[in-house]
């Protein structure tokens, strides 16, 4: 339908409803938090709270870009795949001797290109983004086996730079979770306070307006989607540096998770309505789910049916509110 | 059916839209509303029929207390609302739309289909509409959309129609034949609400009016009874001097130049040209092709020939970024579909085309926005409480103001404006055809398409009239006349 009357009630505007729509998500992160930690006091625990810091970062960073593509009403299945793709890349390289940072940042940059084949597909192609995604996600997985003949890739010496870059801590914060912290200070600017974020929330809210407004749509969506490719690769940069090899599995089903931290954060998948502050707490809750259900000695095809129901009674609470 | 209204509240959070509104509709007849922007006319006879409910007051159906729970309960009791934001499902074909919900079926639950495209037939014939049936709705232009809307109100067989604007985005011919439908329909003793700020028509098929003015009810007189100039005085509280306003500029040099631009089975051999500080009004019936010669100019459609020159250059436009790059603002006449971000509040709507402008380090300065947003609020006069507010939740006539003041806001060269005050009150309207004149007195070229002749006459320096896609004829604004545009724009019969 092409939209509600005029004068048909578009949403509220009082201030409880405001709150809970900005704090919903938050809300749910601490009710789960006193749960598990009246369960199983030993979660609290620093160590342990650093743990699920570093275990959230890989989601939460792809999630991060999983947002702003949702945003535009899009989708992006292939994050996994690149993610998989590039760490095979980056670790081939250090192997063959160049220099692991360099490695990290031409991965990244290959990982973002992969997201500009994406934004092709979907913008020249005028292919739907679940179709596109989902092609190049095949064909990504499929050179991924060929590059690594299907074996992981190992020996990736002991660069501390890069070691430090899955493993170490700075200031006693793992380090990928200060890769994450940084990354969401700088995409949190670029979402809520510059041209580039209130030109995606246009193309989910309205995309003929938008366009017809002088917004180049299809340049900003193969930004997007480049965006989306570049946090994967990093996201694999950090996988490659925990495990210290590449598998050529790694990051499957990864796109799922993150698109349930867009959505438990509160982003709606038709586009133009979400925080990526929601997406940091939505990733969160998930890392918490994992991390204390884990603590709790539940078996894990258990918490494959906890996760699902989660999602589930967020999605219908997040209902609720709009109603 | 009688309908009585008596003392309706309703408020929309802190925002008192109603304050004791009363209002009768006898069996029968043509009962006008009227009022500025955002007085509170939808809202009425959103509660009427049940879309919304009000805080306190009675609604009376032929003497019984009587409140719907929804509009849909209100069809099946006889009451069909045609709103005026059109409710149109863009990818479903026009046949599809006319029978939304209401789809024929035989025994085995299947579409009788021939029997529904009968029916459309003879809605259309009788609205003397030729859209095919098999279109895609959301290919149809405004006009043609609002004839839709018009044509399913009409098959629902309701005692009571209220219709919101209905020919706002219509043209002459088809007015005439909306009219003579009311006429019959009043004959069948079917009672019609018309909400509409075109004076010429209320004085034309209205029985009585009621007038509105900030949430209440102002007066209801017999249309015999009363003038234009009383119920202008009522609505707005002052008396209204000219309806368009007198111009200083003389229109300078050449600005915008069209060549032989054609796009087959669209438009043909278009040539015509805009001087700085220039109106041209281009008129024409619904389907002429007026509107997408406006749209190929701003690129948002490829054409197969034709060049465009701005200031002597020529130009290359493919993409309306380039358009807007070059100076050229496009005010396009569906504003819910095109024009506006309805979820977006006032400000992120009004400052989408000049982003780049506010961030001149990369971080959009909310101050030097939110100056400039108020700014625009003020010279349009748009009745809000806050630029924070979701275009969605103002009137009509309010979200046209802020199209216009998104473009305004470009500092445009050449602004094209199609239908601009589409919905907009008298009042408003004057304060939108005063702002044009500023524009051209700062050197703006103006391209007016407008259905409403006499704003055409009213404004323009120059007309282009449109017939099947190729420029007819034009008229200098002293030769002009209704009578002249009509035969242009009907190939001269
Ligand atoms: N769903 C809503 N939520 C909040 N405010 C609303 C809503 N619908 C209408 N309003 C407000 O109610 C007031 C009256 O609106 P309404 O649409 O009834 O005006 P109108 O008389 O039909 O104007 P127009 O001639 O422009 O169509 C406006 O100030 C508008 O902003
Ligand atoms: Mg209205």
């Amino acid at each position: 339908m092409k939209g509600i009357s005029e004068g048909a009630p578009v949403g509220k505007v009082n201030l409880v409803h405001t709150i809970s729509q900005k704090l919903g998500p938050l809300l749910g992160l601490l009710i789960l938090f006193v749960i598990v930690s009246v369960l199983n006091p030993s979660f609290l625990e620093p160590l342990n709270i650093l743990n699920l810091l570093r275990q959230v970062a890989i989601n939460a960073l792809i999630a991060f870009g999983m947002t702003f593509v949702i945003l535009t009403g899009g989708i992006d299945l292939s994050v996994g795949a690149i993610l998989a793709l590039s760490s095979s890349l980056m670790a081939g390289m250090i192997v063959s001797g160049v220099d692991p940072i360099l490695a990290i940042l031409i991965g990244c940059v290959l990982g973002a290109l992969m997201g500009v084949v994406n934004g092709l597909l979907i913008t020249k192609g005028k292919m739907a983004p679940f179709i596109a995604t989902l092609a190049t996600m095949t064909i990504l997985r499929g050179l991924t086996l060929v590059y690594t003949e299907g074996n992981p890739i190992t020996g990736l010496g002991d660069h501390y730079l890069f070691q430090l870059f899955g493993r170490g801590y700075f200031l006693g914060i793992p380090v990928p979770a200060v890769t994450m912290i940084l990354t969401f200070v700088v995409l949190y600017i670029l979402l809520h306070k510059t041209p580039f974020g209130r030109k995606t929330y246009a193309i989910g809210g309205n995309e003929k307006a938008a366009l017809i407004s002088g917004i180049k749509v299809p340049n900003v969506k193969v930004m997007i989607y480049a965006l989306s490719g570049l946090l994967s690769a990093l996201a694999g940069a950090i996988l490659t540096s925990r495990l210290n090899s590449a598998q050529p599995t790694a990051g499957t089903s990864y796109e799922l998770d993150a698109i349930a931290a867009v959505v438990l954060g509160g982003t709606s998948l038709s586009g133009g309505k979400g925080r990526i502050f929601g997406t940091l707490i939505g990733a969160l809750i998930i890392g918490t789910l994992n991390n204390g259900l884990n603590l709790l000695g539940v078996s894990s095809f258990y918490q494959m049916v906890v996760k699902g129901i989660v999602i589930i009674i967020a999605v219908l609470l997040d209902r609720k509110k709009a109603a | 059916m009688h309908i009585s209204m008596q003392n309706i509240h309703k408020a929309f959070g802190m925002n008192q839209v109603l304050t004791g509104v009363n209002f009768e509709l006898k069996d029968g007849e043509v009962h006008a509303l009227m009022g500025e922007n955002g007085a509170g006319k939808s809202t009425m006879m959103n509660i009427l029929t049940g879309l919304h409910t009000c805080d306190h007051g009675t609604i009376l159906i032929d003497g019984k207390e009587t409140y719907f729970k929804n509009p849909k309960e209100a069809e099946k009791n006889g009451i069909t609302f045609i709103h005026q934001e059109l409710n149109i499902w863009p990818d479903m074909t026009v046949l599809e739309n006319l029978f939304i919900g209401k789809e024929l079926k035989n025994s085995l639950g299947l579409l009788k289909l021939k029997e529904m495209r009968a029916l459309a037939k003879k809605q259309f014939d009788r609205l003397a509409v030729s859209i095919p049936l098999d279109k895609e709705a959301g290919s149809c232009s405004v006009g043609e959309q609002q004839m839709i809307e018009i044509a399913k109100a009409l098959m629902t067989n309701a005692k009571v129609i209220i219709m919101d604007e209905p020919t706002a985005a219509l043209t002459e011919r088809e007015i005439s034949k909306l009219f003579e439908v009311i006429a019959a329909l009043k004959q069948d003793g079917v009672s019609i609400v018309y909400i509409s700020h075109r004076m010429e028509e209320i004085f034309a098929i209205c029985d009585r009016i009621t007038v509105m003015r900030d949430g209440k009810t102002v007066d209801t007189k017999r249309i015999p009874d009363t003038n234009f100039d009383e119920v202008v005085r009522k609505m707005v509280g002052r008396e209204l001097t000219d309806r368009f306003p007198k111009r200083q500029s003389k229109p300078g040099e050449l600005l915008l130049q069209v060549k032989g631009l054609t796009k087959k089975g669209v438009f043909q051999d278009v040539g015509f040209s805009v001087r700085s500080g220039e109106i041209v009004g281009v008129s024409g019936l619904m389907g002429a092709g007026r509107t997408e010669i406006m749209r190929a100019i701003f690129g948002l459609e490829t054409v197969d020939s034709g060049e465009i020159w701005l200031n002597g250059k020529k130009v290359n436009i493919q993409s309306p970024d380039q358009a807007v790059k070059l100076g050229i603002g496009f005010i396009t006449e569906d504003r819910k579909d095109e024009g506006l971000i309805l979820d977006f509040s006032i400000k992120e709507n009004m400052v989408l085309p000049t982003l780049r402008s506010f961030a001149p380090k990369g971080i959009i300065k909310e101050k030097s926005e939110k100056d400039f947003v108020e700014m625009l609020i003020k010279r349009l006069t748009v009745k809000t409480e806050s630029a924070d507010i979701a275009v969605g939740k103002l009137s009509g006539g309010n979200q046209q103001k802020v199209v216009i003041a998104k473009w305004v806001g470009i500092g445009p060269k050449v602004l094209i404006l199609d239908e601009p005050t589409r919905g907009v009150d008298v009042g408003a309207k004057r304060e939108i055809y005063q702002l044009m004149n500023e524009l051209t007195e700062r050197g703006v070229a103006i391209i007016m398409v407008s259905s409403e002749l006499p704003e055409i006459l009213g404004m323009s320096d120059r007309i282009l009239v449109v017939h099947e896609g190729k420029i007819t004829g034009e008229l200098a604004k002293e030769e002009a006349t209704q009578e002249k545009i009509m035969k242009l724009a009907t190939g001269g019969q």
